[in-house]
């Protein structure tokens, strides 16, 4: 097997292209867990951390701009970003220890494509683009559409996905992702939820987005429960209602971290339990706004 | 199979070592340099044995491919202590019993000294959070926290 | 040696105040400073010139006849150098202890696990072992598995082994089963004691197997030479074990081998076996050249050490004022593919920690398709707590007495029957109860929301045989050398005792674990023994010493040596006439009053102390999620006397926490077709250090008057509390009591809902 870093996108892709059994990797914090059991068995493994553009994270105007590389402590340690995005900020905080956080990447946890990465519903919620670059130039993808299946995504074998396009949060906006996990830190989601809100001057909900993880196969958004929300003060019932419909969204497997009833039971508990975090924030930040 | 040359920097010696490209770091400090102090106690990056600070960043050695390493500098273990004094990680460590038997203490003083670092006034929650990464089974963790957190007052007041 | 009078009760809480100089203070650990700078040497750290790297094959069927291995592709593979299969081995017996050993390290005609070993490669580099070994063809027959208890006893289950018939059962059985062995103990009249109580509480309980988790996998080096020896490094429990069983193993003679002990990462019991240094020893007699193994962590969880999952079924009869009279228990426990002891020995905890009237418990070793159960810890003690301590919180809430007062008012003194037949001797279950009724923790009041349980635990401790040889130094100093490996501080006792005995400064006693022909045969670092037994040896080598010293004193005044006092690391001459030497002024002129001064002890050590711990936890419950958080956690244990009371207490919080971990979230996950799902400490959730509190610790001392300091081995007994503690404790919160294990998140949510509807 042979190593390769390359420092520019073109010379990434030639790598990839010239060789089917290569992959690329930014932490290599999924990758070599699943070399030592076994799979994949890759003739090359690409590093893209040398590639300053997937390690940047920046803003651009009223866009900011992560790099698919970059490692999870990039985000939580940049307090505008996280201002921005305290949700997808936390999702990326929670994937594994200090140690793995600082490999792990926004750009790996997409493309592992495990039904239970943490920082996909967070993603899907802020409406991320995921910009890949291709034979044929670059692409923008919601990132919502990038992975189809466990394991799986719709990026052909020489696609590397660059960074993500991030808007920032127009004014009264915020987000908040939780997750279920048996131990404190160190596990796989059983549930993850992230939710972002809107709301507006008298404090009801104008625009929702709720996505679920490691309830399906791939991210689930529930239209439903948004529309729940949406015109909402919040209330108990608007909140059981999304609560309820976040539990029906759910199409999970029994396996070793949890059962059907448990994840189904535990994604409307938790969306509930998000979107008052988020809206939380939203509150407390325009309490401060308020204030000053 | 043909090796690769790496170049970089360990506890401030510049070295050098060839390995192949598949092989971690970890194994690359233990058999090419003989640093033993970082151990692989699962090779997945869930136990925080081989915790190594590369480049200013704690990170699991396991987990590192080691041409990675390549311009890189890297404190393992064996770089916390002066030629005669111990750092007081290491020393509150001995005094607090924090170790049993001892194969994961390298990476919980790394871990340590990573959070210390960056947070010399931890609280007793902002330690067993930053060191939840390094797995104990003989302790408790309870002596390893209490050692950390009288370290960072003796770091933050030195005698 | 005097063993017959008790040692004076220190009580101190391990706070040094005791009239001991040195024991019970709190130095510096000896090997600290290797470990903190990350020079100590462990197994996985030797690497010697032309070593090999060797890989083991595994099966991946839990139950399959072996048709055929074909190594011929591997043979060939780049760096290989040697490949061994079961047919390289000796014939192994057609049962017994033997063979199941044998069986363990590689098997022979059939795979009993998924993981089971069936052949290993030697090769140059890692990867080019692992590549080889995966190259040999294995053809197998696949054969039907069971994997539980309830399967494997079940009338038409698949016979794991058809020479087995269970033992224990007249008339002796005619057709093999998995039911290794049943065993029972009785006493007066259950169905008598049943009709008399008050009070009849039944219930099922079932807890999961779990692994030791030591963070250090199985590795060893061995290197054989032309002439048939040879030298083994090797992490283990007790080198003198390695040493035995590699010999079994391969047949050969003892003195062929040499285990030299590597420092150790830790056992918790895992450790009293082998599973691979005679593989490692054969590929290196065959390359002739030294050979390396070290276990990946799957390896680890997939073919070494499960504690046993258990099945209890219990009724427990009380009277309205909170006496408990009446016990009958069955009980069946999990052996992994071979059988074992797990039943009999959770038959002579299960009740130990009350005094019954009447009590009928009958237990059933099972064998299945997992690997072969290793001890950990108190084996099979915590699943029968769970059960038991898990019902008298019931009977306490029942009859409305405080579950503490509740237990001592039933709780075991010197004198009474144990259930397994002896009288307990001078035992310190009450004083345990009585300092966590007094913590500040159990007088505190409990937070609004959070639960708050209670539980003790009872472990035997054992003496078993061991040796320690004290050499005094032309300076003064002394070398303490065991056969004991120090798996959490022992060296560090061994020096406190010496330094009590001798009246030395302990840091002047430079304490090391021998090899096997350094020092005389130590059975395993297991059942709390090392302080206990090879702290008893090491006293006595110390006071042969004494008397040497005494002697050399009067040699040099020309006084009769009843003239001679030790005090303080000095002789004295009792009529005072002469100044008193010291032990460094003695040994510096040892050349001119007789050679050298060290002397040995062997011994095999009787009258182990029975140890308690009792517990208390407050946690609170997320009722919509059920996840439990411990939140307050303090345990008291009885240590007889605490030598270096750092390393109790760390014993003491590290049982508890392993406890937890059971209790709360770790059990094998087998998938239907026979294999572990969670061989790895993503899934394997062992607590992490923000799972936890601190765990406050109570050093109760009620000295075992078997051993001159009074010590009873502290490394076991805090881990049967914890699991009946965190039940007792979620259904205090919640008002819901669950007696299966693990209490993870689904099965306590889904409890709470059961309840609600």
């Amino acid at each position: 097997m042979k190593y390769a870093a390359p420092t520019t996108i073109d010379e990434a892709r030639t790598l990839l292209a010239g060789d089917a059994g290569a992959i690329v990797f930014a932490g290599a914090t999924d990758v070599v867990p699943q070399m030592r059991a076994g799979r994949p068995e890759p003739s090359m493994v690409i590093d893209l951390k040398k590639i300053d553009r997937l390690m940047s994270v920046s803003l651009d105007g009223d866009t900011w701009q992560v790099g698919a590389a970059a490692p999870s402590s990039a985000l939580t340690s940049n307090a505008a970003f996280a201002a921005d995005f305290p949700g997808l900020t936390e999702a990326a905080g929670l994937i594994g220890s200090d140690q793995i956080q600082n490999r792990s990447s926004l750009g790996g946890n997409l493309c592992n494509a495990s039904p239970a990465a943490d920082s996909v519903p967070a993603l899907v919620v802020n409406d991320a683009v995921a910009v890949i670059a291709a034979a044929d130039g670059e692409r923008r993808v919601p990132v919502a559409d990038v992975v189809t299946g466990p394991g799986q995504t719709s990026l052909a074998h020489d696609e590397i996905v660059v960074c993500f396009e991030l808007a920032r949060p127009a004014g009264g906006t915020s987000d908040a992702y939780l997750r279920l996990i048996p131990r404190t830190e160190m596990d796989i989601a059983v549930v993850g939820a992230g939710v972002r809100l809107t709301l507006d001057d008298s404090g009801n909900v104008s625009a929702a987005a709720v996505a679920l993880g490691a309830v399906a196969p791939t991210v689930v958004r529930v239209p439903a429960a948004e529309a729940a929300l949406v015109g909402s003060s919040l209330d108990d019932t608007a909140l059981a209602a999304a609560a309820a419909a976040a539990s029906d969204a759910c199409n999970p497997i029994d396996d070793k971290r949890g059962t059907i009833n448990y994840r189904r039971q535990v994604a409307g508990v938790l969306t509930r339990r998000a979107a008052g975090i988020a809206a939380d924030r939203i509150r407390t930040r325009n309490g401060q706004n308020g204030a000053s | 199979m043909s090796r690769t040359h790496v170049n970089c920097e360990v506890n401030g010696d510049a070295v050098d070592f060839l390995t192949e490209d598949g092989e971690s770091l970890l194994n690359a400090l233990r058999d090419e340099l003989g640093l033993i102090g970082a151990k692989e106690g699962c090779g997945t990056g869930d136990c925080g044995a081989c915790s190594v600070i590369m480049n200013g960043r704690l990170q699991c050695a396991c987990l590192i491919f080691a041409p990675e390493a390549d311009g890189a500098a890297i404190t393992t273990c064996e770089g916390l202590a002066s030629a005669d004094e111990l750092h007081p990680l290491q020393q509150c460590f001995l005094e607090g019993a924090a170790l049993q038997c001892g194969i994961c203490t390298p990476g919980f003083l790394i871990a340590a000294k990573a959070l210390l670092d960056e947070n010399p006034d931890p609280t007793e929650t902002e330690v067993r959070y930053a060191l939840a990464g390094n797995l104990c089974r003989c302790t408790g963790y309870d002596k390893i926290v209490r050692s950390v957190l009288e370290a960072a007052v003796q770091i933050r007041t030195p005698a | 040696m005097s063993t017959t009078e008790a040692p004076p009760s220190t009580g101190t809480n391990g706070n040094g105040a005791s009239g001991y100089r040195w024991v019970g203070t709190r130095p510096v650990r000896h090997d600290g400073l290797d470990k903190v700078a990350g020079k100590a040497r462990y197994a996985a750290d030797l690497n010697l010139p032309g070593m090999l790297y060797g890989h083991i094959l595994r099966s991946p069927h839990p139950h399959a006849r072996i048709v055929s291995i074909d190594t011929s592709a591997a043979e060939g593979m780049p760096g290989v150098k040697a490949v061994v299969t079961g047919a390289d081995f000796p014939e192994a017996p057609p049962k017994g202890a033997t063979r199941n050993l044998m069986c363990t390290v590689i098997a022979r005609d059939t795979v009993l696990y998924s993981g089971h070993a069936v052949a290993a490669v030697a090769a140059s580099t890692r990867r080019e072992a692992k590549a080889a070994a995966e190259a040999i063809e294995v053809t197998y027959e696949l054969l039907p598995h069971v994997l539980n208890i309830s399967d494997a006893m079940a009338d038409d289950a698949p016979v794991l082994h058809d020479n087995l018939f269970t033992r224990g059962v007249e008339p002796r059985p005619t057709e093999p089963s998995n039911i290794a062995a049943r065993t029972v103990y009785e006493r007066g009249d259950v169905e008598q004691g049943f009709a008399e109580a008050d009070i009849v509480i039944e219930r099922e309980f079932s807890t999961q197997a779990v692994h030791q988790g030591y963070i250090e996998p199985h590795a060893c080096v061995v290197d054989c030479d032309q002439e048939g020896k040879a030298v083994i490094w090797a992490s283990s429990q007790g080198h003198f074990m390695v040493r035995s069983s590699t010999a079994t193993v391969l047949g050969w003679d003892t003195s062929r081998i040499k285990v030299i002990p590597a420092e150790i990462g830790g056992g918790f019991g895992g450790k009293t076996t082998i599973y691979i240094e005679p593989v490692a020893a054969l590929l290196s007699t065959k390359s002739g050249r030294p050979v390396k193994i070290v276990m990946s962590r799957e390896d680890v969880f997939r073919a070494t050490g499960p504690a046993p999952g258990a099945i209890i079924k219990m009724k427990v009869g009380a009277r309205d004022d909170g006496t408990i009279t009446t016990a009958k228990a069955w009980l069946a426990y999990e052996n992994g593919a071979f059988q074992g002891i797990a039943a009999m020995l959770g038959c002579m905890c299960v009740v130990s920690a009350y005094t019954l009237d009447h009590l009928y418990v009958e237990g059933f070793d099972v064998v299945l398709n997992r690997p072969v159960n290793v001890a950990y810890r108190a084996p099979s003690a915590p699943a029968a707590a769970f059960a038991m301590d898990s019902m008298v919180d019931e009977i306490a809430e029942r009859v409305g007495i405080d579950p503490i007062d509740l237990r001592i008012q039933n709780c075991p003194s010197q004198g009474d029957p144990t259930p397994y037949g002896p009288k307990w001797p001078m035992i310190g279950l009450r004083e345990c109860l009585e300092a966590i009724r007094d913590s500040d923790h159990y007088q505190s009041e409990l937070p609004e929301g959070q639960g708050r349980g209670v539980a003790s635990g009872f472990w035997f401790n054992i003496g078993e045989a061991s040796s320690a040889t004290v050499n005094l130094n032309e300076n003064g100093t002394a070398t303490v050398i065991t056969g004991s490996p120090d798996i959490g501080g022992s060296r560090a006792s061994m020096a406190l005792m010496a330094a009590e005995e001798l009246g030395l400064d302990v840091h002047l006693i430079q304490p090391v674990v021998g090899d096997t022909e350094v020092v005389g045969f130590t059975d395993v670092t297991e059942g709390s023994r090392a302080t206990f037994a090879t702290g008893m040896a090491v006293v006595e080598a110390c006071r042969d010493l004494k008397e040497q010293l005494r002697k050399r004193a009067a040699k040099t005044w020309d006084c009769d040596v009843e003239e001679v006092e030790w005090v303080d690391g000095s002789a004295v001459h009792g009529p005072g006439e002469q100044e008193p030497l010291t032990l460094a002024a003695i040994t510096g002129n040892a050349k001119r009053t007789g050679g050298p001064l060290g002397a040995t002890a062997s011994l095999n050590a009787r009258g182990a102390g029975p140890a308690f711990s009792v517990q208390v936890a407050d946690v609170s419950v997320d009722q919509e999620t059920g996840r439990v958080t411990v939140e307050r956690y303090t345990t008291a244990q009885d240590a007889g006397t605490a030598i270096h009371p750092s390393y109790v207490e760390g014993q003491m919080q590290g049982g508890v926490v392993q406890g937890i971990g059971w209790a709360l979230n770790e059990e094998y996950i087998y998938s239907d077709d026979g294999n572990l799902e969670n061989p790895g400490f993503l899934d394997y959730r062992i607590p992490v250090a923000s799972d936890l509190p601190m765990i406050e610790t109570c050093i109760v001392e009620v000295p075992n008057p078997s051993h001159p300091y009074g010590v009873r081995g502290v490394g076991e007994v805090g881990i049967v509390p914890p699991l009946p503690v965190m039940a007792n404790a979620v259904a205090d919160a919640t008002g819901v009591r669950i007696s299966d294990l693990p209490l993870s998140p689904p099965r306590v949510l889904e409890a709470l809902t059961a309840a609600e509807s």
